[in-house]
């Protein structure tokens, strides 16, 4: 076994996607303590300018796998090349991002190579002995655990998106990249279409700005004024839960455990009262208001500033002062 | 058409509140529900039975309790349940949960495995793929809709960006996306029938096809090093003030802040 980590390199539509280079830069800070290479992995079909753009940056090593098999990504055939790479490297660690390819693969692989898998990572630590630690928030978020794999090869970890701080530009290294064949079986599944979804999705995870709505919004009316002022303030409107279970708010706008995870500089909470899968998505936000009518909502617990009080009464009021101050 | 379906029995997470005060975990009053995404899971199931004629076979792997959650998938119109019960399983991770599931599933014949796409307790999605490689077939996840249609399965598999619309042949396993479908009600007719206990099938250890080493903390790769809750350090600023007031206090925050 080498120190090396290997991290898979998620290419969709041609792109390298930022949560591989956020891989990348957590395992060039691994192993400055665990000594090893950066190896970046990559599969897919017509790499080679992609390849170019991995050598500029701080890495190692690239192993590619490059074939027309690999257009679309099917578990069967990416497992198949990823794992080529994996035995060519032997690494100590292998880095995924927890996207829903990583997520698919990941698990794929680590039974695969019977070796231990820890899903969703916010936080890895290594010895000098190249001893991974794994943390990982469980109980939506207010619960840690530090997951460790003691006598396993190769450790395995999925590394949630938009956390790790992405590796920086190559300073003058010698990148050598290795191209690898792999014959490819009778594909068990077939890719009838790929369609990127053209459904308007609410891009909550980029907005600085969210207002969030829940069900102690209270009417239709409060819906609608809130959804306003998001506007307003440059801002888009976000959920909890309870709005998409009654089908007043889309799915793609859900804040949580089960929603997506959002760090705007603002968040505005309106009538949530901040069940724990919801803190979950959304307590790392810069700045947190929070508005309900019941003082020992938990969302209180992670406002910057709360009020309690009645939003029938405060949300025209504030309408009314934000208007003045932008219109 | 034989399928079967996986389900886990969890505690209820959206029970599970914080103390505003300690920041930490107060689990009292979490009852243990059948995790949502596999209950979607089973619904999936249900509807190829209303279709194809298929027998259903739910499993599940857990302590004694975890029988209710059994009790209810032959309410809502499971034909078959087992559970898999044994100290031996105790504190298995996701990679020895898979392979004792898989140990039974081995012995079972099957067309489709469903499994939810992850359990709320854990949040891992890491079993159902899993299974499927320790049995060498495809597995299609993240799966929103499917359809049995000329011989084979037709499933729509959903990304963050995108969807693919996908085609394989038995024996498939499939995960399932908790937002795909509505689980069905119980039906009382079958609830009276179902909890008859000697409905549910018991296995141990000794009826899968796993050696011992594989099983439990023991067939772990993953430890648990060390779990700590979330240490709130923000400080709160509760106002119950007249709303005029308060409205002011939220305005000049956005102000400071550059929001407006």
């Amino acid at each position: 076994m080498s120190k090396d980590i290997l991290t898979f390199i998620e290419v969709r539509d041609g792109k390298i996607q930022k949560v591989s280079l956020e891989l990348l830069g957590v395992a060039r800070d691994l192993v400055s303590i665990s000594g090893g290479h950066v190896v970046a992995g990559i599969v897919g079909s017509n790499l080679s300018s992609l390849i170019e753009e991995l050598k500029n940056l701080d890495i190692d090593l690239i192993y590619s796998v490059d074939n027309s098999n690999l257009k679309y990504y099917l578990t069967d055939t990416y497992a198949k090349a990823f794992e080529k790479i994996v035995s060519t490297v032997n690494p100590n660690v292998i880095l995924l991002g927890a996207t829903s390819i990583g997520r698919d693969l990941a698990p794929r692989l680590s039974a695969r190579l019977q070796t231990g898998l820890t899903a969703d990572c916010t936080k890895l630590e290594i010895d000098a002995d190249g001893s991974l630690f794994m943390t990982r928030p469980a109980f939506g978020g207010n619960l840690f655990a530090t997951i460790i794999c003691p006598d396993h090869r190769p450790q395995m970890s999925t590394v949630r998106p938009g956390v790790m701080a992405r590796i920086g530009i190559n300073k003058g290294r010698q990148v050598n990249v290795i191209h690898l064949d792999v014959v490819f079986d009778k594909p068990r599944v077939e890719v009838i279409e790929e369609v990127v979804a053209v459904k308007e999705i609410a891009n909550i995870e980029e907005a600085k700005i969210l207002i969030s709505i829940g069900r102690g919004i209270g009417s239709d009316e409060n819906l609608q004024t809130a959804q306003y002022l998001a506007g307003l303030i440059k801002g888009t409107y976000s959920c909890s839960r309870s709005l998409v279970d009654c089908g007043k708010i889309n799915s793609d706008r859900q804040v949580g455990q089960t929603g997506k995870t959002v760090r705007p500089e603002l968040y505005l909470a309106l009538g949530i009262s901040g069940a724990v899968q919801h803190l979950a998505g959304m307590e790392e936000s810069d700045y947190i208001i929070a508005v309900n009518k019941d003082r020992t909502a938990s969302i209180f617990s992670v406002a910057d500033l709360g009020v309690v009080g009645d939003i029938n009464q405060i949300l025209p009021l504030l309408k009314e002062e934000i208007e003045k101050n932008i219109l | 058409m034989k399928i079967i379906v996986c389900i886990k029995q969890v505690p209820n997470t959206t029970e599970i509140k914080i103390d505003p005060v300690t920041g930490t975990l107060n689990r009292e009053g979490a009852v243990s529900i059948m995790n949502p995404d596999d209950k979607v899971g089973l619904e999936f199931a249900l509807r190829l039975k209303d279709k194809h004629d298929a027998h259903i076979t739910v499993v599940s792997m857990g302590p004694m309790q975890a029988k209710k959650v059994l009790y209810e998938a032959l309410a809502m119109g499971a034909d078959r349940a087992l559970l898999l019960t044994d100290r031996l399983f105790a504190g298995s991770d996701s990679l020895a949960t898979s392979l004792t599931l898989a140990g039974l599933i081995k012995t079972l014949d099957y067309d489709l495995i469903i499994t939810g796409r992850q359990a709320i307790d854990g949040d891992t999605a890491q079993v159902g793929p899993q299974i499927a490689e320790h049995l060498n077939i495809p597995q299609i996840s993240y799966v929103n809709s499917l359809k049995y249609e000329g011989g084979h399965f037709v499933a729509v598999r959903q990304f963050e960006d995108r969807y693919q619309t996908l085609k394989a042949e038995a024996p498939l396993l499939v995960t399932i996306l908790g937002d795909a479908a509505e689980p069905r009600s119980l039906n009382v007719g079958l609830l009276i029938g179902a909890t008859e206990s000697e409905n549910i099938e018991l296995k141990g250890a000794s009826d899968i096809v796993l050696e011992a080493s594989k099983l439990g903390l023991k067939g772990s790769p993953t430890k648990v090093k060390s779990t700590w809750n979330k240490v709130i350090e923000k400080q709160r600023n509760l106002l119950e003030v007249e709303p005029r007031e308060a409205v002011k206090a939220i305005v000049d925050t956005m102000k400071k802040r550059h929001i407006i």
